[in-house]
């Protein structure tokens, strides 16, 4: 990085490099670690942040301890430079839908490419973009997928500490459901009949929506084990539509295989 | 980077902004020959793949354009959406929308003024660094920003991606009593925020003044969030839906963000200076006060003098959530129906980096047929550029590598939200 001359001499050698590398995305997960307003400075007192280019100037040349992994592959660039990435990384964590499950970009991936780019871009010919966009996982081996879109903050800061000590980190895997039975919350699908997806979704946002008076709309991802054909029959019983429960599946964790199978059997029934 | 005595200023990742992006200016000389402001953050192609989706989840879905301003976009989307669908909402609804949108300003400006932009004006790589000699002032930053996330999250739900705001209204509206929490702390915010005003203004300014043509919303009552004519200091006086006759997008092949001008006249700048600079008479006393304290009143034509304009902002912000929190009395109906109809809507709202338009043509079933959105700092990126050209010649008798601090330090007046824009910063200085 051409900005290297312009660093520091490191103060300590001791505490652990952190990385923060950007793909195709919002932003937003990486937003989280300045968002914990508490935590922030506890957390950059721990480690050394060698690379951050929101946050800092300071660009430091790998290897790095942790490497957290925002955002999905979508250009030849980036599918090259992930590999390159992985090299420097002991530790890689991707972060986010994006990274994790391909990001509401990957709606490309039932679509053509090419008319998605000339339906936006004056001169298409200019734009360089993959057919697909994919999730970290499916490029190189990654070490904690945290899920959500965005990802919940304080799960963010459980996976750094548990990883800088060498602990596994106490990110729950059951559904949405368990979250609002824990907070007592009466379940929205069953009271009111309104389609909900908490029963096939990661826990991880506290059962937010359903909360606010809404269904669960899945920005977790699937739940490790999801039964999305009963769940599917159930919204067809509330009177939806294949079209709408495949759009329900398909949103920002659209290329998850498990919701990817469920959307794509709903167009074909 | 030095060839043939001229140079080159080239920042290959521009830090401390939202996004990917890069610079290049080439020097002849004094003479800058060449300024290309590079977006190579991968597109997204939100445009297309918004097509058949329902009107319904379009907030949830632009809001994903940009985890920094995804109230932003959920307003845009849905105010655009309800006229298309010819939908009224309840004045409560209006005012509730007015706080979530100061909750955004605050959490928003806080960050870029403290923990983006400051740095600059002080000489630290970050605000990690920063927050060493000045740990008061970096604490302050936080509990500031933390409380616009307060109100965000009671709103909304969560701070990045907010789940409640809906066409119609909000999913769930709240309390009295909750409302009521936050009034110490946004009692403590605006104290802050005056301190932030008088802070940034001691900060050290270069000289640098431009023509430029601002373009801001203006309402009749208010400092502008979601409603108003499009106005500009050259005559401009629109309504949302003329805005594609009278802006231009292109598309240049250095960047994956298209580049907007006013049709016949070119670039111009949309943001905070734009909107004191148009709107200084609604802002409160409180706020108006402020600046003039500080010597600033309008037009504000030095860029650099963004921050301050931000922190009045800020105040701003603060005393109108305060405002809204003591008339505030919960909607009959959280959300009005917002049954299927076909309809063709436009909108746009303040962003905290500026004007954000939205527009949709919905079909019969209520799915959306075509999708328009063109963000903020697309709309700043040929003024970017422009200011470039004017201001590193200014830099010729620095260092490369101080002209090239300088140069970002100009991109970043603009709080250039890249991951919008390409739905963009290195630099790159080249002296001949």
């Amino acid at each position: 990085m051409s900005s290297d001359s312009k660093r520091k001499a490191p103060k300590t050698q001791s505490k652990p490099k952190i990385g923060v590398f950007k793909f195709a995305s919002c932003d937003g997960c990486q937003l989280s670690l300045l968002d914990a307003e508490d935590e922030l400075l506890g957390v950059v007192g721990a480690v050394e942040i060698a690379y951050f280019p929101e946050a800092t100037r300071t660009m430091l040349k790998g290897p790095y301890d942790i490497g957290l992994v925002e955002g999905s592959v979508t250009t030849h660039h980036d599918a090259e430079r992930i590999q390159e990435i992985r090299r420097k990384c002991k530790t890689l964590i991707t972060i986010g839908a994006c990274a994790t499950a391909g990001g509401i970009q990957a709606l490309r991936n039932w679509k053509d490419v090419d008319e998605f780019v000339r339906a936006v871009y004056a001169s298409p010919q200019f734009i360089s973009t993959l057919k697909l966009s994919t999730p970290i996982a499916e490029h190189v081996p990654v070490d904690f997928e945290l899920r959500g879109c965005p990802i919940n903050k304080y799960q963010l800061i459980e996976l750094l500490t548990a990883t800088l000590v060498g602990r596994k980190p106490n990110i729950p895997t059951y559904s949405v459901c368990m979250e609002c039975k824990r907070k007592a919350a009466v379940c929205i699908a069953v009271a009111r009949g309104v389609p909900c997806l908490g029963p096939v979704t990661h826990a991880g946002c506290g059962a937010l929506c359903p909360s606010y008076d809404r269904g669960c709309y899945g920005c977790y991802g699937p739940m490790e084990t999801p039964n999305t054909a009963s769940l599917t029959s159930q919204f067809r019983i509330l009177g939806q539509s294949g079209d709408q429960i495949s759009r329900a599946f398909r949103s920002f964790n659209a290329w998850a295989w498990q919701f990817r199978k469920a959307s794509e059997e709903c167009e074909r029934a | 980077m030095t060839g043939r005595g001229g140079r080159t200023i080239k920042v290959d990742t521009l830090a401390r902004v939202e996004g990917e992006g890069a610079l290049y200016i080439k020097m002849a000389g004094n003479h800058v020959a060449d300024v290309k402001l590079r977006i190579y953050e991968p597109p997204r192609l939100f445009e297309a793949f918004l097509r058949g989706r329902h009107f319904s989840e379009a907030p949830d879905i632009t809001a994903r354009i940009c985890g920094i301003c995804p109230i932003a976009y959920q307003m845009s989307a849905i105010h655009a959406i309800e006229r298309a669908l010819g939908i009224q909402i309840a004045p409560e609804v209006r005012l509730l929308r007015r706080l979530f949108y100061c909750g955004e300003w605050i959490e928003s400006h806080a960050l870029h003024i403290y923990m983006l932009h400051a740095p600059d004006f002080l000489g630290y790589q970050d605000v990690i660094e920063m927050a060493k000699d000045h740990r008061p002032v970096v604490e302050k930053a936080l509990r500031l920003k933390k409380i616009g996330n307060r109100l965000v999250q009671l709103l909304g739900g969560r701070e990045i991606h907010p789940i409640s705001a809906a066409v119609g209204g909000f999913h769930k509206t709240p309390a009295k009593s909750q409302l009521r929490e936050l009034v110490s702390d946004l009692e403590w915010a605006l104290e802050a925020s005056l301190e932030t005003v008088r802070w940034t203004s001691t900060l050290e300014f270069p000289d640098f003044e431009q023509d430029y043509e601002f373009v801001a919303l203006r309402h009749p009552q208010e400092y502008p969030f979601n409603e108003g004519r499009l106005v500009s200091n050259r005559g401009l006086d629109i309504d949302a839906a003329e805005y594609e006759d009278r802006f231009a997008e292109f598309h240049v092949k250095h960047s994956n963000a298209l580049q907007s001008v006013v049709r016949g006249r070119g670039s111009y700048l949309v943001g905070p200076l734009a909107r004191f600079n148009l709107n200084f008479d609604k802002l409160p006393e409180v706020a108006q006060k402020a600046a003039l304290e500080v010597g600033l009143k309008p037009p504000v034509k030095n860029l650099f003098r963004s921050i301050v304009v931000r922190a009045v902002e800020l105040v701003f912000a603060c005393a109108e959530a305060l405002r809204v929190i003591a008339e505030y009395e919960p909607p009959a109906v959280a959300r009005v129906a917002a049954p299927n109809r076909r309809g063709v809507g436009q909108a746009i709202t303040e962003a905290p980096r500026g004007i954000l338009y939205h527009r949709y043509a919905i079909d019969e079933n209520g799915l959306i047929v075509t999708a328009k959105i063109v963000p903020p700092t697309s709309q700043n990126q040929k003024r970017i550029e422009d200011d470039l050209r004017e201001y590193a010649a200014q830099l010729a008798a620095w260092s490369l590598e101080e002209a090239t601090w300088k140069c970002e330090q100009a991109v970043r007046c603009y709080d250039p939200c890249i991951s919008c824009a390409t739905h963009f910063l290195k630099v790159v200085i080249e002296r001949d």
